[in-house]
C-alpha cells in the first residue's frame, strides 16, 4: 500500500511538473525580430517596442542588421528563408510583402486581426499594403508623408512670399527667391530624392487617379501623356532651382541649408521634420510644413513588420503578442513620437503630436475620404523594387542632362517595359 | 582510406610512409582546393547557371534561355556602365603605368630622400578605396574643395565642376584612382629597375649612349614582365571598381558614372533581379577572361617553348 502512495506521489509529481512545463513553454512568447532601426530616433523607437514585447511577458530575440537602408538585412533575409529558418517578424515594406507572401513565405494574422478589429481602425490604402489575398500578413508601424514641403518663413518673408498652394505658384515664389539671391530648393542629387520630388510633381500636377495609372497599372498611355511631358517641364524649371552643388548631397545637409536659411525650401518626407527637432528648431516659428501642391492630396510612406511562417507554438504566440502591441494605441503613440511619423490606425490621441503631425492626420483623413490617397512610388509602396529603379534611372538622368521632355516619357515607358 | 588500403597490399619496405613522402605536397594543397573548387568555380558555375533563369527575389531553376542577356544589353544603365568602364579602364591603366614608371625612374636617379619619397608614393596604396573616393569626394566638390579655394584666392572665373558634371564625372574617377594605385606601380617599376644588370648600363654609357636613349632601348625593354603583370593587376582593378564610384560619386550625376560591379548589385540587391544581376556579373567576367585568357595562353606557350 505505502509502495502504491509513493508511486502515485511520484507520478503525480511527474504529470504535474509535466503539465506545468507545458504552461510555462505556452507562456513563453518568443519573437526574433529582424530589423534595420540601428540609429538615433529610431533605435530609441524600437527598443520601445522590446521593452513592451517583454513586460507582456514575451521574450525578444534582437536581430539588427544595420546598413544600407535594408539591403543588407534583406541579404539576411533572403539566406535565412532559404535556408528554411525565417525570423519570426522581419522589417519590410509596400511591395516587397506583397512578393514574399506570393512566394508563400508569411503567415497568417487574419484571425487575430478579426479579433482587434483592424479592419476598422487602419485606412484602406494603408489595408491593402498588409494584406495578400485579403489575409494580414503583416502589421504597419507608422505613416510617413511624403509630399511636405519644408520652408524658412524668415526667407519667405524677406520677398513677401506665401507658401505655395499651386506648382505655378512656387514657381513664381522660386523665380522671386532667386532674384533676392536665396536658392529656392534645397536638394540633394540621389536618384530617390529626384525621385521623390518626382512623385510629388507627378500627384500635383496629374491627380491621384493619373498616378495610379502610371505607377501601379504602368498604362502606356498615360505615361506617354501630355500631362506627364509637363510633369517632366516642371521638373527642368526645379532644376534650376536647386544650387550648384546639389550632386549627391545627403538629404540631412539639404535640410540643413533650411535651417541656416541658405535655401527657402525642401521637399522631403516628414523625417526632415527629425533633424529640425533635433537642432531645437520649433515648428509653425522657425520652419513651416505644408504640403507639396496637391489639391489634397497626400503621398503615403510606411514602415511595417511582416510576420513569416514559422512552425512552433512559442514562435506563433511570439508572432501575436508583437502584432497586437504594434497596433496598441499605447505602442503607436510612443513609437512615432519617437520617430517623427504618425500612428499606423486612426483616431490615437493627437495631443502629444506636434502641429506638422496633427495636420498629416487630419490631412491624412481627409484625403483617404476624398481617394487622393496614393501609396510612395520613390519609397517602394506604390512600385516594385524593379519598377521604381527604373523610374529612378530616367527621373534621374533627365533631371542630370538636358533630356526633353518629349524624350523623357519615351525613355520612361521604355525602362518600365523592360524592368518587368 | 581505400589508397591506403592498396598501398598496404603492395609489398614494399615502408610503403606508407613512401607514398606519403611522395604525396605530401598534394596533400597539404587539397582542402584549399577543394574549398576554392566549390566556392569559386562551383558559385560562378551556379550564377551561370542563375544568368539562364528568370529569378527574381528568390532563384528559380527553369531555364529559359538568353532571356536577361538580351534585356541587360537593352538596358540604358549598363551600357553606360560598360562605356564608362572602357573610358575609365582604359585611362586608369594607360596613366597609372606611365606615371608610374615615370616616377620609377625619376626616383632611379639616386635623388637624396629616395626612402622618404618612396614613401610617400607608396602610402596612398595602404587607403582603402573608400577612403580615397571619400576625400577626392570634398576636393573635388566645387563649393567644398579646389574650385571654392581657387576662387577665394581671388581667381573668381576658375571653374573646376566635373565631380558634378554627367559629362566629365567618370574622368574625376580616374584621377582618384591614379592617385591610388600610380605609388604601387611605381614600387615594381622601382624593384625591376634595380635588378637591371648595371653592367650592361656602364657598357652603354661607355659606348657614349645618352641617358634617355638607354632608358628607351636597353633598360624598358627589359622590363616587360613587369609592364604585364602591372597591367593585369590594374585591368582587374579596373574591373572590379566598386568602392570608389560608391564614395566619389555615388554613381551620380543620375547614373553617369556608374560601373558594372555597381550595376549588378543594384539589380541583384536592391530591385530584385538576381537573375538581370547573374547574367551582369557573367559579362564583368567575360570581360576579364577576354584578357587574361590570351595572356594565359602566351604564357603558358612560352613555357613550353624555353
Amino acid at each position: 500500500m505505502k509502495s502504491f502512495t509513493q508511486k502515485l506521489v511520484v507520478t503525480t509529481a511527474l504529470v504535474s511538473s509535466i503539465a506545468l512545463g507545458a504552461i510555462s513553454a505556452q507562456a513563453e512568447p518568443t519573437a526574433e525580430v529582424l530589423h534595420y532601426w540601428t540609429s538615433g530616433s529610431e533605435a530609441k523607437a524600437v527598443k520601445a517596442l522590446k521593452e513592451d514585447f517583454e513586460a507582456n511577458g514575451g521574450k525578444w530575440l534582437d536581430a539588427p542588421v544595420a546598413g544600407g537602408g535594408g539591403d543588407a538585412q534583406a541579404a539576411v533575409l533572403r539566406s535565412r528563408v532559404l535556408s528554411g529558418n525565417p525570423p519570426a517578424a522581419v522589417q519590410i515594406k509596400g511591395l516587397s510583402i506583397q512578393e514574399w507572401a506570393e512566394a508563400g513565405a508569411l503567415g497568417d494574422l487574419t484571425k487575430l486581426g478579426e479579433e482587434e478589429g483592424w479592419d476598422d481602425v487602419l485606412p484602406p490604402l494603408l489595408q491593402k499594403i498588409v494584406k495578400h489575398d485579403g489575409k494580414y500578413v503583416a502589421v504597419p508601424v507608422n505613416i510617413h508623408r511624403v509630399d511636405w514641403i519644408w520652408a524658412n518663413p524668415e526667407s519667405l518673408a524677406k520677398v513677401d512670399g506665401e507658401p505655395p498652394r499651386t506648382w505655378e505658384e512656387f514657381n513664381a515664389l522660386a523665380d522671386k527667391l532667386q532674384a533676392a539671391g536665396i536658392t529656392p530648393l534645397a536638394h540633394g542629387g540621389q536618384p530617390w530624392q529626384d525621385g521623390t520630388v518626382f512623385e510629388t510633381v507627378v500627384l500635383g500636377m496629374g491627380g491621384a487617379e493619373f498616378y495610379n495609372k502610371a505607377f501601379i497599372e504602368k498604362d502606356i498611355a498615360t505615361i506617354k501623356s501630355d500631362t506627364m511631358k509637363k510633369v517632366f517641364d516642371q521638373m527642368r524649371k526645379m532644376r534650376g532651382y536647386v544650387d550648384a552643388d546639389f550632386s549627391g548631397r545627403d538629404w540631412n545637409l539639404a535640410t540643413s541649408m533650411v535651417m541656416r536659411g541658405e535655401a527657402a525650401m525642401q521637399i522631403m518626407g516628414d523625417w526632415a521634420k527629425g533633424e529640425f527637432i533635433a537642432a531645437g528648431k520649433v515648428p509653425g516659428k522657425d520652419f513651416l510644413c505644408v504640403p507639396t501642391p496637391s489639391n489634397g492630396g497626400y503621398i503615403l510612406n510606411s514602415d511595417s513588420f511582416a510576420m513569416f511562417n514559422v512552425s512552433s507554438e512559442d514562435d506563433k504566440a511570439g508572432q501575436a503578442l508583437l502584432a497586437r502591441l504594434i497596433l496598441g494605441e499605447k505602442f503607436q503613440e510612443t513609437f512615432n513620437l519617437y520617430k517623427g511619423s504618425i500612428p499606423a490606425r486612426m483616431g490615437v490621441p493627437t495631443d502629444k503630436f506636434d502641429e506638422c503631425a496633427v495636420k498629416s492626420m487630419v490631412d491624412l483623413q481627409s484625403a483617404s475620404e476624398s481617394g487622393a490617397l496614393v501609396g510612395s512610388m520613390a519609397h517602394e509602396i506604390a512600385a516594385s523594387g524593379a519598377i521604381r529603379g527604373a523610374i529612378l534611372d530616367v527621373v534621374t538622368e533627365h533631371f542630370n542632362s538636358d533630356m526633353t521632355s518629349d524624350v523623357a516619357v519615351e525613355r520612361l515607358a521604355e525602362a518600365i517595359e523592360l524592368a518587368e | 582510406m581505400m589508397s591506403l588500403m592498396t598501398q598496404k597490399t603492395i609489398p614494399a619496405k615502408q610503403p606508407l610512409s613512401d607514398w606519403f613522402r611522395r604525396n605530401v605536397a598534394k596533400l597539404v594543397v587539397a582542402p584549399t582546393f577543394g574549398l576554392i573548387i566549390f566556392f569559386v568555380y562551383g558559385f560562378i558555375a551556379w550564377t551561370g547557371y542563375v544568368s539562364f533563369t528568370k529569378s527574381k527575389m528568390l532563384p528559380t531553376y527553369s531555364f529559359e534561355g538568353f532571356y536577361q542577356y538580351i534585356r541587360l544589353w537593352k538596358m540604358t544603365p549598363w551600357n553606360v556602365a560598360m562605356e564608362n568602364l572602357l573610358v575609365f579602364g582604359s585611362l586608369f591603366i594607360l596613366i597609372a603605368i606611365v606615371l608610374g614608371c615615370l616616377l620609377a625612374i625619376a626616383l632611379d636617379q639616386k635623388v637624396r630622400a629616395e626612402g622618404v619619397l618612396r614613401t610617400v608614393y607608396l602610402y596612398p596604396m595602404a587607403i582603402s578605396f573608400i577612403i580615397t573616393g571619400t576625400a577626392w569626394k570634398w576636393i573635388l566638390n566645387p563649393g567644398l574643395g579646389i574650385q571654392s579655394l581657387m576662387q577665394s584666392w581671388g581667381w573668381e572665373s576658375f571653374a573646376f565642376d566635373w565631380l558634378i558634371n554627367s559629362e566629365m564625372a567618370v574622368y574625376t574617377l580616374v584621377i582618384a584612382a591614379v592617385w591610388q594605385s600610380s605609388g604601387f606601380v611605381m614600387a615594381l617599376f622601382l624593384a625591376a629597375l634595380r635588378g637591371v644588370d648595371s653592367e650592361i648600363i656602364k657598357a652603354a654609357y661607355l659606348d657614349g649612349a645618352s641617358l634617355s636613349r638607354i632608358y628607351l632601348v636597353i633598360i624598358l625593354p627589359t622590363l616587360r614582365p613587369v609592364f604585364l603583370s602591372c597591367f593585369f593587376i590594374l585591368t582587374h582593378m579596373a574591373v572590379k571598381s566598386f568602392d570608389l564610384v560608391v564614395a566619389l560619386t555615388g554613381g551620380g550625376p543620375g547614373y553617369s558614372t556608374i560601373m558594372p560591379a555597381n550595376f549588378m548589385y543594384e539589380m541583384t540587391f536592391r530591385r530584385n533581379q538576381i537573375g538581370l544581376g547573374a547574367a551582369s556579373a557573367m559579362m564583368m567576367l567575360a570581360t576579364v577572361m577576354a584578357i587574361v585568357i590570351p595572356y594565359l595562353y602566351s604564357e603558358l606557350r612560352e613555357k613550353k617553348n624555353g
